[in-house]
């Protein structure tokens, strides 16, 4: 994130202020009773309940691609860190952080998996606030930021407040550094990917189910968008303040291979600049809480989709139990050696955000589409959602192969199908559009497919997986201010109003 | 569920606020030329520990509230 915020400004805190939190919302109001009501154990299942076997497996591989391309990037993440603060070589970084990881999870179960979580969050608020708050002192004030980034803007051939207004310059692509324009940009980020990311993202939903009751479970992701307003002033402002000094005082990141600073690097050039020895050490604890617990969550996400999902239900039907935490700890092995193989391909892009993102528009985008169609519209049948959600990754693919970003090669960075019909400002706007054309692609596919072909399963069978067979939850008894509505509006609102300042 | 996850979290700030102020207390103030002269560990340390011992506080009151009820 900060990566992001010192290559692209301010429009990073997009992903929370325009992505996440509404997202969330949805999910508290709307989706989370299905889950909860359905008492599947995971998404898969979910698909299997309202679909069939065959939509599940498609999910459940694809999914599982992505928790070890999530995993691998924040293992890059973490192996770059001990580089550059213990001296090792790349290699024997990402050995390191193998084996912790592994450590980690082979000792931890889920409970243990949520007191991390929330001892992490603390970690990461106390140890990068002091951060902030000397490096805006330093720079003088969020005054004294805009005047700097002003100057990269300018550099960068954009207008001076390109770096720190979120909307202002989103009326045509090449006003700005993610080289967006609002629609592209809301509809993209904020709907196909971030809605697809929250609703169907398996750390989310797996947290909620734990939950005692449906008000709680509906109230999880509304409670977890709160920190996420505030989000951006920890993961994003260091990033701005480090391009700012680069550009002000020269050399400040280090310059990659491919001619651009590393954007990776911001927040550990930051903490080596600003803190002493001392506190030092919680800042970089706080940067390796954070990418464990995002490495540690997509390798358990890995673990148990293979085991549950695949394994269980289409290769070793029927075996024990004892056999089955076998194959989920190989799975686990197994999980994080892959992981290994996805970090190496992470050092080919100068911003890990722009990787992961492109991974989720591949599969989150097409996802999403198909939970639209299937909780809110009960005519949608099993075939039109599995060959829907298959059109919409091959879309996907086939936008990704046929477009670049500007600058690169054809290659690991898109138009490897020989012809590049369009060429995007930067990678982020690629995966925004590759994200919006998946959700097409499958979202037209499954209508269709679903008017031709005869349901599979009856109104019964859908009875709490689709919204209109759903009872309404009555909340009525309940005071307005402890209701999921009023909870849901007030976050509204104060993502409208940071919106508005940073405009 | 298990403890109540205060107390975790007020213990460890606790002890890493301790250590910082102490550390910031007894180092060379040289050091805090880079943190713009200003002696962060000291006062973030005890920010910490002010933090980690309201954390303690609050879970060992709800601790006595639910405690008789056991």
């Amino acid at each position: 994130m900060a990566a992001s915020g010192a290559k692209y400004g301010i429009m990073t805190s997009h992903f929370y202020w325009v992505g996440a939190m509404p997202a969330m919302v949805f999910v508290g109001l709307f989706m989370m009773p299905f889950y909860y009501g359905s008492r599947a154990r995971s998404v898969p299942e979910y698909l299997k309940l309202r679909f069939d076997e065959k939509t599940r497996a498609l999910n459940a591989i694809t999914f599982a691609i992505m928790t070890i391309f999530s995993s691998g990037i924040s293992m890059y993440a973490l192996a770059k860190l001990f580089e550059l603060v213990l001296g090792w070589s790349f290699h024997g970084s990402i050995v390191l952080s193998a084996l912790i990881v592994l450590t980690y999870i082979f000792l931890g179960g889920l409970t243990s998996a949520i007191y991390n979580e929330v001892l992490q969050f603390f970690l990461i608020v106390l140890g990068f606030l002091p951060l902030v708050l000397l490096g805006l002192k330093d720079v003088g004030g969020w005054s004294g930021l805009t005047a700097k980034l002003a100057t990269v803007a300018t550099n960068a051939g954009f207008e001076p407040g390109a770096w720190s207004h979120s909307w202002k310059y989103m009326d045509s692509p090449s006003h700005n550094p993610m080289g967006m324009e609002w629609f592209g940009l809301v509809m993209g980020l904020g709907f196909a990917l971030s809605f697809g990311y929250w609703c169907t993202d398996f750390l989310v939903v797996q947290r909620a189910m734990a939950a005692g009751s449906m008000t709680a479970a509906r109230r999880t992701p509304l409670y977890a968008a709160i920190p996420k307003m505030l989000m951006p002033a920890l993961v994003i402002l260091p990033g701005m303040l480090a391009i700012g000094l680069h550009a002000s005082r020269g050399g400040f990141l280090p310059i990659g291979t491919d001619g651009q600073p590393n954007y990776n690097l911001a927040i550990p050039m930051m903490l080596g600049h600003y803190l002493p020895s001392g506190l030092l050490g919680l800042g970089l604890t706080a940067l390796m809480a954070s990418f464990m617990s995002g490495m540690a969550g997509n390798v358990t996400a890995f673990n148990s989709v293979w085991t549950y999902d695949i394994y269980q239900t289409h290769i070793r039907p029927g075996q024990t139990d004892a056999h089955y935490l076998r194959v989920g700890h190989a799975a686990t092995v197994f999980g994080i050696l892959a992981s290994v193989l996805a970090a190496y391909s992470a050092t080919r892009f100068n911003n890990i955000l722009d990787m992961l993102q492109l991974v989720f528009s591949f599969v989150n985008g097409p996802l999403f589409a198909t939970f639209l169609l299937g909780m809110f519209w009960r005519r949608t049948t099993s075939h039109g959602a599995f060959y829907g959600l298959l059109t919409g990754t091959i879309t996907a693919a086939l936008h990704y192969g046929l477009t670049l970003p500007r600058g690169s090669v054809p290659g690991i960075k898109g138009g490897f199908l020989g012809a590049v019909l369009h060429v995007y400002p930067s990678e982020m706007a690629l995966n925004f559009w590759t994200a919006l054309f998946a959700w097409t692609g499958c979202f037209v596919a499954t209508l269709l497919i679903s008017l031709f072909t005869k349901r599979t399963k009856t109104d019964d069978e859908l009875r709490g997986l689709v919204h209109s067979l759903t009872p309404r939850i009555q909340e009525g008894h309940m005071p307005w201010y402890k209701r999921p509505v009023t909870l849901a509006i007030g976050i509204l609102v104060a993502s409208t109003i940071l919106n508005l300042i940073f405009w | 569920m298990g403890i109540d996850v205060r107390f975790p979290i007020g213990g460890m700030f606790s002890i890493i606020g301790a250590i910082l102020a102490v550390y910031g207390f007894v180092s060379n103030p040289a050091m805090y030329e880079k943190s713009l002269g200003i002696n962060v560990n000291l006062w973030w340390g005890l920010v910490l520990l002010l933090f980690g011992a309201g954390m303690l506080v609050f879970a060992y009151r709800a601790y006595r509230r639910t405690e008789p009820r056991r």
